[in-house]
Order: C-alpha cells, then structure tokens, then sequence
C-alpha cells in the first residue's frame, strides 16, 4: 500500500503532498458539512426539549390544588334562620354559604368575626367555590345544620399560588396579589396541619369558571371525546368505502383521476377554511346549532377524511395480489374477495391510519374557533347537540386570560392534552407492531 | 313520534326482513335436489336483498317529504310575514319569532283551542314554563305559528305513514321475489358498489362545498366593498364598533394582511428549510441506522405536537425570551417585541422542521443509488457528492416539497394568532408585529356575529383569497413531485 492510498492528508508523505489535490480543504468541507447536519439535527431535538420542558415545568403544579381542612359550624342561624327548611327547601340552595366558610376559616386562624379588615382578607382567602361545596353537604344531608364538621374547602387561586410558592415574597405587599397577613395565615394553617395539597380532580372535571381554582376541563373533555366518537363513526366508513371504490373498482379514467386530485389536495387545505365551510354550510345553511360539539365533528370529519383515505389506500394495496388472485380463483365474487379477504388483512394498517387522524383532529383548534366553540359554558353537555368546549380551544381560552394561576393551568391542559395524543400514538405503534405482515 | 323513531322502527322492519327472507331461501334451498337445480345466492344475500329493499327507498322517501314539508313550511310564514312587514330586515327577524312562537306552542303542547289569542299571553305562558321568547312579537303571529304547527303535524303524519308502508311494502315485494335462481348477490353487490362510489365523491362534494359556499359569500361581501379596494388597498381598519352606522364602512385592504402573511412564511422557511434539509441529508447519509432509528420518531415528534401548544410556547417562553434577551443586548432597550414577525416565524419554522425533513428525505431517497455510487468512485467525497450530484438531481422535488411547506406556513393558524399580533400594517422590521390573513380570518368570525355585515362577510373573502393561493401552491407542487418521480421510475 502506498502513502497515497492513505485516505487521510495528515500522514502523507512530503512527496504526496505535492499531489495532494487540495485533500486537505476538501476534508475540511466535508467535516463542515457533516457539522452543519448534526447541528441541524440538535437545533430541531434541542427545541423539541425546550418546549417539553418549558410546559412540564411550568404545568406540573396546576395538578395539585391546596385546600384547606377546617371545623365548618353549619349554623342554623345562618343557613336558615326563619326555620322553613321543612316547608322550603329552597332556603338551603340560597343561604349564605360564603360567610359559613369564612367564619370556619376565622376562628381556625382565631381571628375575631367582627374584625371587617381581617374578614375581607379572608374572603380573599378561601375560593369562592366553597360555595357549592358547602351547599351540597346541606343539601345532601340536611341534618347537619347546626352541627360542626371537618369539611376540606379549595383555597383561593393566589393562595395557592403562594402556597407553591410560585409568588415571590420579596416584592412589597402591594404589588402582590397576597398579603403578608394571608402569608403569615397559611403558615399558620400549615403548621396546624389544616393545609393540604391532594390531586386536582377538579382539573378535569369542573366546567368553566372566571375563577382559576374552580375552572376546569370537564366541559372540554366530554366535548372532544363526543368530536371524536363523532370523527370515527362518520369518516371510517366513508374513508374506507371511498379506498375500496379507488383502489380496487374504479377504473382508470378522467372521473377517478379527478376524486384522486382532490383528495390529495383537500389533504392541503389549511384547517381554517374548513372552519368557514362548516360556518357557512352546516351552521349558515342547515341551520345547526353554534358551539355544539355535532358541527366540530362534523368539520373534523371531513378535515380527517383524506389522512383516512391516504393510509387505507396504502394498506390496501399493501396486501399481495396473490391473496386476491386466491380467492377469485375459487370463486369469489370481486366483492366478496374484497371484504372477506383483503380489508381483514389491511385492518391493522387501517385502524393506525385513523387513530393517527383522529389524534390529528383532537389537537385541532382553528376551525372549532370559527364555529363558535370558543363559549363560556359551564355544565357538562349532555347531548352533542348542547354547547361546549373542546381541549384545544380551551387551552386558547385559558391563554388569553391574564390571572397568574391560569397560567399554570394553561400549561397543565397541555400537559393533559399530550398525554392523550401520546396514548393514542402509543396505541398506533404497538398496533402496528402486533399485526403488521410482511408479504 | 319523532325522526329518530321512525328510522329506528324502518332498521328494525329491514332486520325482520333480513331473517325471515334469509329463512325461506334457506327452505328453498335445502328443499330441492341439488343435482336438478342449484341456487344461485347464498341465504344471506336474499336477506341483505330483502333489508335493501325494506330500508332504502322509505327512508329516501323520509328524507324527501320531511325537507319539502321544511320548505313549504317555510314560504308559508315567509309569505305572511311578508304581508304584514314590507321591510325585509325587520320581516327576517319576525320570521325568526314566529318560529321561535311555534317552537314554543310544541314544547307547550298547544293547539286547537288552547293557543292564546294574544303574544303577550303566550310569551307569559312560555316564560313560566323557561321558554324565553322575543318582546316584539305581534298578535297575528300567534295563529300563524299555530298553523304552521297545524300544517307541520299534516305533513308528518302523511310522511311517517308513506315511510312505514313503504318499509313494509319493500320488505313484502322482496320476500315475494325469492326464487332459487334470484340472482341476489349480484342485486346486492350492486348497490354495495353504488354506495362505494358515493363514499369517495364526499371528497369532492367537500372540494365543491368550499368553493361554492365562500365564492357565494365572498360576491355578497363584494356586492358591499369594491374588489379593487379589497384587492389593492393599503389600510386595513373593519371598524367593528361602528358596523351597522352610516357612513363609516371600514376600509378592507388585504396588501397589510398579505404581506404579514408571506413575511411570516418568509422568516420560517428561511429558519426551517436549512435545518430540515441538513437534518434529512445527515440522517440519510451519514447518520448510523442506530442514531437514525432514535433520532427520526424524535424529530417526527414536533409534528405531532398541535399547533396551539406551539403557540403557547411562542407567547408565553419564547416570546418573552427573546424581548429580554434584546433587552439585554441593547441595554435596556428591548428591539424585538415580544410578539413580533421574528417570534412568530422562528417557532413556525420549528413547526416545520419535520415537514421539510420528511419531504426532502423521500425526494433524496428517490435519487438513483447509481448515481451515487458513480460520484463516489470518481473519488469525490460524500458531501461533494450530495452537494454536486444528489441536491442537483433532487432540486425540482425538493421545490415541490418546499412549496408545500410554504403552503403550509401560509394557511397556520393557531401559532401566528396568538404570537404574531393584530396590528394589521405595512413594515419590514421583523423585530415588530404583523398580522396575517388567518388571523384576520379568526377575528373577525370570533365573537357575536351580524352575518350580513361587510365586517363578517371579509372574513369569507379572506378565506377564498387563502384557499385559492394555497390550493395553487399545492396543485403545482404535487404536479412537480410527480413528474420528478416518473424521471426515475
């Protein structure tokens, strides 16, 4: 072997050097070049973890929410001073619940009731949806008027705050939204042991509210999850029967090759044209009703419909043609070879084709803005013809408000919103793993 | 008995005719000899024949008498309306009270006799029972709504009958057919096939279904505001709060919003394609297939991740990031906003990494192996190799795929709406916000809606304007792939 056969310019001799066709520069590019790809690629990961990060980090705490244990005094003389609970029982839905809390969470602190300074702070202090937590107790079980009972209330979306510690204390008391004397409190309440931190259930079921600490996504989920049933019923039979037509019946001519063009273009459509389809179709000119969950997935539907077409084609064709031949040959009809023997083995690829579809409409937001899902809507749907939100739009919602704990939940909507599309992908893959066939 | 009912009862008729026509095919069959007739269908085929039969034309039929009776319904209250009320506007919102009236006369369950002889006491009537009706309804249109209820009961009750009788006659007439030699499959498989080709024109009908409703909605905005305005004018201000006053129209120039748009989609691209296909080149070339096969899901990850997530990072990390960075740099004085063309166009451009990747890996991967194989035995090293012969031979699919993913950047929504700003205007730092017509799109359909105000109805002319730009796009790029494909095929 001779010097220069060598790949590298470094160990040649003085005399290679001579015919050293600029080597030397040309492996220099070729290490810039290779530089410049894994640059590339750590830029792209490197985002993706500044962005995972960033939303973990910042929404892993809207799972907990502090709440506060106290001895609740379910005084008669408050709840239903007049003494008509047995003849009315509207009374009980109407009392004065708010005052029954701050009291209970005065004297914890051993504050004096008549102290109106100190009282406002409370009121500040617990959230005022221990309104309802209260009013369900009594009304549940009405004989626990005029006695005392531990009863867990949700703190106040800026005492939460502190409590998480997400507040910093360093800047004057009036440029923060909580008091020194409400600081001084929770830890007062923490040492007693009256302050916990248990799972945000609520998260996930409350409805919409103006107040961080009792706003949630229930209205959100059960509207996605109507969308997508809705997605799923409509646009896998229509999916699979327009593959069927295009890939095994139609013939070659002008007709089919214009359903192919569109289909590959409608797959280009930006969403939120889909979104002024559905406002000036099905909400304008069928006269559905706005913000319903019937319309968004009906948009979703038809917005899902090429990516289902595109992979059922694909996992139609992916089936050997042997296997058709099989089955004409003894005696199939064309129509019974199809359903009886090719879309059973195209199947898995089907269902990973829709499941990958329907994750992609799940995160959709744009056109569900158009249609009038961005609603304040409070009770969970019970039809998809009621309204109702949808994860995506809800994350939207909540960014646009200004209050620091919505923030938190922003990022923790987020989170549950990745989790599905990450089970859903999950399920993609492995389904694809189990019954995928190699021909 | 409800629509719902009447379908339900239709499917449950078609079972019964299922069962018991694939029952006497059964007899038939196994009744005869074999070596002297053999049937044509299986048993179930006669069934499917026999269910086809019950169900399909009575529940077409359904479907045409309940929007005939929809439509006569109607001009009926249309034409009454019309003869008490000659001013249009006010004559389309009685018409909504009356149907509103009706509505509430159902929920009530009044007819005949019962219905009040004034609005006001049937809106008493309604209000204590949570029925919220209009203050500004009129006496006549409490018999007018009546009699609409009156006709529309009519009208569903010789519906739902034709329905049911039809069911049941289909049902009978197919059971009457049966006859071993009935070619039943090939009925059957024939209406299966129908309804194929119906499944794959709702592409089309979808494709039909944009263009129509938005150009109809667009030539009403146009009939409004002049196309040249729209088209060429320089100032975008809608005036929302003053829509529906004289004399204050709002000005409708799409040049602002164009050019946020394509700048947006300018600064992406210039941040996505380099890094997409280096990243494509390094994986396909370079990279071992262990790093290819951890790197690629991971890469493919950002697409997967929806839009508004990628939003939110732009508002509320990336954003303030970069103000305070600027800040920093300049000393105190932050040059770039924290929603600005910059922001917005970087985290799009992350957004498409993966798109460009993707594309460009399939258009290399197309490039002939021989190709390659004869630049590197010619002694040229790998990158001259990419850069001289394989980027040359893939450029026309490469434009193909970058077309797309400009499109693509033209038509997202959810990133520019919340990082890029509303502040439609005409300027070249990219450092400020701009607006896009996605944007646009969103604020002005967002929100309580008057929809036949010029402020609404641009959001159409938006929309078309955006559609026809990216489907051109589109249609060129694919037309690109595809001819480059063929060369090498």
């Amino acid at each position: 072997m001779t010097d220069a056969a060598l790949p590298h310019a470094t160990v040649a001799t003085a005399a290679s050097a001579r015919r050293d066709f600029g080597l030397r520069r040309r492996h220099a590019a070729e290490f810039r070049f290779r530089l410049y790809g894994i640059v590339a690629i750590i830029i792209g990961l490197g985002f993706l973890a500044i962005l995972l990060v960033s939303i973990f980090s910042k929404g892993y705490t809207a799972f907990v929410q502090t709440a506060i244990t106290v001895p609740v005094e379910f005084s008669a003389s408050i709840i239903d001073k007049d003494n008509e609970r047995a003849t009315n029982p509207r009374v009980l839905v109407s009392a004065n619940y708010p005052i029954i809390a701050r009291n209970a969470v005065a004297k914890a602190l051993g504050v004096s009731t008549d102290d109106k300074a100190a009282m406002r702070d409370i009121a500040k202090f617990v959230s005022d949806g221990s309104r309802s937590t209260l009013r369900e107790i009594v009304v549940a079980d009405p004989s626990v008027i005029g006695t005392t009972r531990n009863v867990t209330l949700l703190a106040a979306a800026d005492i939460d705050s502190a409590n998480k510690g997400q507040i910093d204390l360093t800047v004057p008391q009036d440029k923060r939204k909580v008091s020194d004397q409400q600081v001084a409190w929770l830890d007062q309440l923490k040492q007693e042991g009256a302050i916990s931190t248990p799972f945000n259930w609520g998260l996930l079921t409350f409805g919409a509210s103006s107040r961080p600490e009792t706003a949630g996504l229930g209205v959100a989920l059960v509207g996605s999850l109507y969308m997508m049933a809705i997605v799923l019923l409509c646009a896998l039979p229509i999916g699979v029967a327009a593959s069927i037509y295009l890939e095994e019946f139609a013939k070659k001519n002008r007709f089919t090759d214009f359903i192919e063009v569109n289909i590959n273009n409608l797959a280009a459509v930006p969403s939120i044209v889909f979104g002024l389809l559905g406002l000036a179709v099905f909400i304008n000119f069928f006269g559905m009703p706005r913000s319903a969950p019937i319309v968004g997935g009906l948009v979703l539907t038809l917005m899902t419909l090429p990516t289902i077409i595109i992979a059922t084609r694909a996992a139609l064709r992916s089936v050997p043609p042997s296997i058709r031949s099989a089955a004409l040959g003894i005696g199939a009809s064309k129509m019974q070879m199809v359903f009886d023997h090719v879309l059973p083995l195209a199947t898995p690829g089907i269902l990973t084709g829709t499941i990958i579809g329907l994750a992609r409409a799940l995160g959709e937001t744009a056109p569900l803005l158009l249609i009038g899902m961005v609603a304040f809507v409070a009770d969970r749907p019970t039809t998809p013809l009621d309204p109702a939100t949808a994860l995506p739009v809800q994350i939207y919602m909540w960014a646009n408000e200004a209050e620091r704990a919505f923030v938190e939940r922003t990022s923790g909507a987020i989170i549950v919103l990745l989790l599905f599309l990450a089970l859903m992908n999950l399920a993609a893959i492995l389904l694809r793993r189990r019954f995928e066939r190699r021909w | 008995m409800s629509a719902g009912w009447v379908v339900a009862i239709v499917l449950a008729i078609g079972a019964l005719a299922y069962f018991f026509a694939a029952q006497r095919a059964r007899v038939q069959r196994d009744g005869t000899d074999r070596s002297k007739e053999v049937a044509h269908s299986l048993p179930t085929y006669h069934g499917w024949l026999a269910f086809i039969f019950a169900t399909v034309p009575a529940l077409l039929v359904f479907l045409v008498v309940s929007s005939i009776s929809a439509g006569l319904l109607d001009s009926r209250i249309r034409s009454e309306v019309t003869a008490h009320i000659a001013d249009p506007a006010a004559a389309s919102l009685s018409i909504g009270i009356v149907r509103n009236a009706s509505n509430a006369l159902t929920q009530l369950d009044l007819s005949g006799a019962n219905v009040p002889t004034s609005y006001a006491a049937l809106r008493d009537m309604a209000t204590s029972a949570g029925i919220s009706l209009a203050e500004s309804g009129e006496d006549y249109m409490v018999p007018l709504a009546a009699g609409v209820n009156a006709d529309a009961g009519v009208h569903k009750l010789i519906g739902q009958g034709l329905t049911l009788l039809l069911a049941l006659a289909g049902a009978a007439l197919a059971y009457s057919r049966i006859r071993l030699r009935l070619r039943a499959r090939n009925q059957v498989e024939r209406v299966v096939l129908w309804s194929l080709l119906a499944a794959s024109t709702v592409a089309v009908l979808t494709t039909v279904g944009i263009i129509l409703s938005m150009l109809g909605e667009t030539i009403h905005f146009f009939s409004d505001v002049n196309p040249l305005t729209f088209f060429f004018g320089t100032v975008w201000d809608p005036r929302f709060a003053a829509a529906g006053s004289s004399g204050s129209e709002g000005q409708f120039g799409l040049i602002p919003l164009l050019m946020g748009t394509l700048y947006i989609a300018l600064v992406s691209m210039l941040f996505a394609v380099p890094v997409g296909l280096m990243a494509a080149v390094y994986m396909g070339e370079y990279a071992s297939n262990r790093v290819r096969s951890t790197v690629k899901p991971l890469l493919e990850l950002l697409a997967g991740i929806p839009t508004i997530v990628y939003g939110i990072f732009a508002v509320v990390t990336l954003g303030p990031f970069f103000r305070d960075l600027s800040a920093a740099l300049a000393g105190g004085f932050s040059f770039i906003q924290a929603q600005s063309v910059f922001t917005a166009g970087i985290v799009m451009g992350v957004m498409l990494i993966p798109v460009v990747s993707s594309l460009s890996d399939d258009v290399i991967t197309a490039v002939p192996r021989a190709m390659r194989d004869g630049s590197l035995a010619l002694g040229a090293t790998r990158s001259e190799t990419i850069r001289k012969v394989i980027l040359p031979a893939a450029l026309p699919g490469i434009v193909g795929a970058l077309l797309l993913t400009a499109s693509r950047a033209i038509g997202e929504t959810m990133i520019v709406v919340l990082a890029a700003g509303v502040a439609a205007r005409i300027n070249f730092n990219p450092f400020e916000a701009m607006t896009t017509i996605t944007v646009k799109i969103v604020n002005q359909l967002t929100g309580d809606l008057e929809f036949n105000s010029p402020q609404t109805l641009v959001a159409f002319a938006l929309g078309l304007t955006l559609f026809t730009l990216t489907l051109g796009m589109n249609v060129y790029a694919l037309y690109i792939v595809r001819k480059y494909r063929e060369q090498y095929e």
